[in-house]
């Protein structure tokens, strides 16, 4: 053998081997994995970690976004009466939406759970109505409903001999207006959810409780509840995300007013950054959200590792 | 470089000349040029058949210039043009001409091309543009943008005269008569706001309140902010200080409280287009607004809008204001066609194509140069003859945009953070004391000037 060939297969080898390693991760099933996760990644990426740091980054700006301030647009907002509105308004749109779109939607599955099933398939169909329309378009129509001036509500409850309510103009109607119809939009998706959730308990359970003499209440309570239980919490959460970023529906309804008592975190960033041109505060604004949700998913989440573990 | 732009100033002069002479001789200017591209964002007029027109226009010259132009007409329904110019600010790119609403040019000077040139070139040939686009268009000591009368527009007291003279015993179309020169000086200095008063609670007697919204929109800050100037008070002047603080606000709020009581209950849940419903529907007797809701009324009540005379605001102690919502037109910086696109706005703000575009906006249209108000369009167009006549403004009105005189960073929060309908809200329907709530505006006002 001459030094040459040994050269020759090592060069070979090494060819080779990279080769068929990459063959080899190619076929691993994590690789694989990766692969078809990435589209998904460089997406998120795109459209939520880059603007997501970049509105940090923005936060961190002053007015004219020509000078780094730290945490001054923050401390700011903390001195304004119109923010800890904006504040007070956002928890209660997002706890008084989320509680009664959680306590409609069960009590749709349960009452939907208990027809027969063609029965079942007609009013869940009806029932996702809300949900599927596009948010914008049904805020319009809602728009029409309470319209001050011709408002269809308004002209219904002069028929029955009650007196019309001013669904857009009075503080408390217009926030108990824009509440309204984010749990008409939201119920839905509870609805369907918490189906599916009492779709998989066991029917045994609910047989075997019978024949121990449990009451209906007594079954919800021992039986449907604990088992929806995680259910109930992702949901939640997730609604609690979506509600605290409410815009469309205060936007085209009351535009924040009256007298700016139904902004939320979103509704008043857009008037910040974009009205006014101030996109740090606005960015600001909108980032107050981030701790809240924050600390809602780790108490939940950790709520849903307890009992599952 | 230097030879382009001495290159640039020789077509520039050159489309001057031709813009006024060879747009009636020949149709359309032609300046000697490569062939270019130019993308133009304009506003997307509600008046059928305006952007034809203007299309036609801005292709005729494009052929003749050897200028390819590209024409996106944007809605400004849901901030879609202010979110398009907002967008392209940011990213650097987009259109070369863009259509900027009031407050814009305030906000992207930083990255729009100096249109001075243009401006003053116009101003010699036509005279002054009026102040309020002058103070929107003219900052630290430049045109940043040029003002554009398409979409411009001012906020006249729209008037049943029917139901006025009948109900309130005033006769608007007497006293603003189709012909300037036919004023009664006692009649029209008569014309203030304790008059108005009087007949918004004969008329209110009568089932025909007037209506003015209240709430969080424009309309709301375009007759408050006239209100509050007619009787001095200006939420910040023009060196900054807070002048909001005075008797005579708590003057106006009183008078707002009286004047409200007159008024639907439901105008601080109105939107921008409520007031046009209201008079439309025959329940209200007078709007603030520029004549987009008599055309409404023209097409679905003919009957109302053959009674409905525009005219001018009542006085105050400090003299007459009318609200005004001029646009722009902005060249970015980054147009790599600055100068076609500023011979392309030369052009269009020249007499002979002005008239075509006020004429195809039926008048809604609002030129910057008082030059062009002789158009016959106002005196024209009907029913009721001449009841469009003193949209522009005829007699002692000065023109306000909420948020003048102070420098326009204010000014822009004064307007779209409702300073003033917050201010009296609060007061005419949240039951807040007067003081309590201009001590409210003033430390608002504060905050304003954060940098």
């Amino acid at each position: 053998m001459s030094p040459n060939s040994t050269a020759v297969d090592a060069a070979a080898t090494a060819r080779v081997r990279p080769a068929r390693s990459l063959r080899l991760r190619l076929h691993s099933r994590s690789a694989i994995a990766v692969l078809m996760c990435l589209p998904l990644l460089i997406l998120i990426a795109g459209l939520v970690a880059y603007p997501f740091f970049y509105s940090i980054y923005l936060s961190m700006l002053n007015k004219r976004e020509t000078a780094f301030v730290g945490l001054a647009n923050f401390a700011y907002l903390t001195t304004r009466e119109t923010f800890w509105m904006v504040v007070r308004m956002s928890f209660l749109f997002t706890f008084l939406a989320v509680l009664w779109k959680a306590v409609l939607g069960f009590t749709l599955a349960v009452v939907i759970n208990t027809l027969p099933q063609r029965g079942q398939r007609v009013w869940r169909g009806i029932s996702l109505v809300p949900w599927v329309m596009p948010l914008a378009l049904s805020s319009l129509g809602w728009w029409w409903i309470y319209e001050p001036t011709h408002s269809a509500l308004n002209w219904i409850l002069v028929v029955v001999g009650l007196s019309p309510k001013p669904w857009l103009s009075d503080p408390v109607w217009a926030k108990f207006s824009v509440i309204l119809v984010n749990i008409w939009y939201g119920t839905p998706f509870f609805m369907i959810t918490y189906l599916a959730g009492l779709k998989s308990i066991p029917v045994e359970l609910y047989e075997s409780s019978a024949i121990d003499g449990a009451s209906a209440p007594q079954r919800l309570r021992y039986i449907t509840l604990p088992m929806l239980k995680n259910i109930i919490a992702v949901t939640v959460l997730f609604s609690t995300i979506v509600t605290l970023a409410t815009f469309d529906i205060i936007r085209v309804l009351t535009r924040g007013g009256p007298r700016q008592t139904t902004h939320v975190f979103g509704t008043y960033a857009f008037e910040l950054g974009i009205a006014t041109g101030d996109v740090p505060l606005g960015a600001a604004v909108s980032l107050f959200m981030f701790p809240i949700l924050a600390v809602s998913a780790f108490f939940i989440l950790r709520g849903i590792r307890q009992s599952t573990a | 470089m230097e030879q382009m732009e001495q290159s640039n100033r020789r077509s520039f002069l050159r489309t001057v000349t031709a813009g006024a002479a060879a747009a009636t001789l020949a149709g359309v200017p032609r300046v000697a040029r490569a062939q270019t591209k130019l993308t133009f964002g304009l506003w997307d007029h509600w008046v059928p058949g305006a952007n034809d027109v203007l299309k036609g226009i801005v292709t005729d010259w494009g052929k003749s210039n050897r200028v390819d132009i590209g024409i996106d007409f944007i809605t400004s329904i849901g901030n879609k043009l202010d979110l398009t110019a907002a967008a392209e600010y940011r990213a650097g790119s987009g259109h070369d001409i863009i259509t900027l609403g009031t407050w814009n040019p305030t906000l992207y000077k930083e990255k729009l091309e100096p249109m001075s040139d243009v401006a003053e070139s116009l101003i010699k040939q036509y005279g002054k543009f009026q102040e309020n686009a002058t103070y929107l268009n003219f900052q630290d000591g430049r045109w940043v943008t040029l003002p554009a009368p398409i979409g411009s527009h001012t906020y006249p007291l729209e008037t049943r005269m029917d139901i006025w003279k009948k109900s309130a015993g005033i006769d608007v179309q007497e006293m603003f008569p189709a012909d300037v020169k036919k004023r009664d000086k006692k009649k029209i200095d008569a014309w203030d706001w304790k008059m108005f008063l009087a007949g918004a609670k004969k008329v209110h007697a009568a089932g025909f309140p007037l209506g003015a919204s209240i709430a969080e929109n424009t309309d709301s800050n375009d007759w408050l902010g006239p209100l509050f100037a007619s009787h001095g008070v200006f939420p910040i002047d023009e060196k900054g200080n807070i002048t909001i603080e005075q008797d005579a606000t708590l003057q106006v709020i009183e008078y707002l409280k009286e004047l409200t009581k007159y008024m639907p209950r439901d105008i601080y849940g109105w939107d921008d287009a409520s007031n046009n419903r209201w008079l439309i529907s025959g329940k209200g007797s007078a709007i603030i607004n520029p004549p987009s809701a008599w055309t409404v009324a023209k097409r679905d009540q003919p009957a109302v809008a053959a009674q409905v005379w525009h005219h001018d605001m009542p006085r105050g102690p400090k003299g007459r204001w009318r609200g005004a919502l001029p646009f722009s037109w902005g060249v970015w910086s980054w147009s790599k066609n600055k100068q076609a696109a500023k011979d392309l706005l030369l052009y269009l703000s020249t007499r002979e194509v002005q008239w075509k575009l006020i004429t195809a906006s039926q008048g809604y249209d609002y030129p910057a140069l008082p030059a062009f108000f002789n158009h016959p369009i106002w005196q024209e167009i009907e029913p009721p003859k001449g009841g469009q006549y003193n949209y522009p403004v005829r007699g002692d009105e000065k023109l306000i945009v909420a948020g003048w005189p102070g420098k326009q960073e204010y000014g822009v929060q004064i307007y779209y953070k409702w300073l003033l309908p917050t201010m009296v809200g609060k007061v005419t329907s949240g039951g807040m004391a007067p003081k309590e709530a201009v001590k409210w505006a003033a430390k608002e006002l504060e905050s304003y000037k954060r940098g």
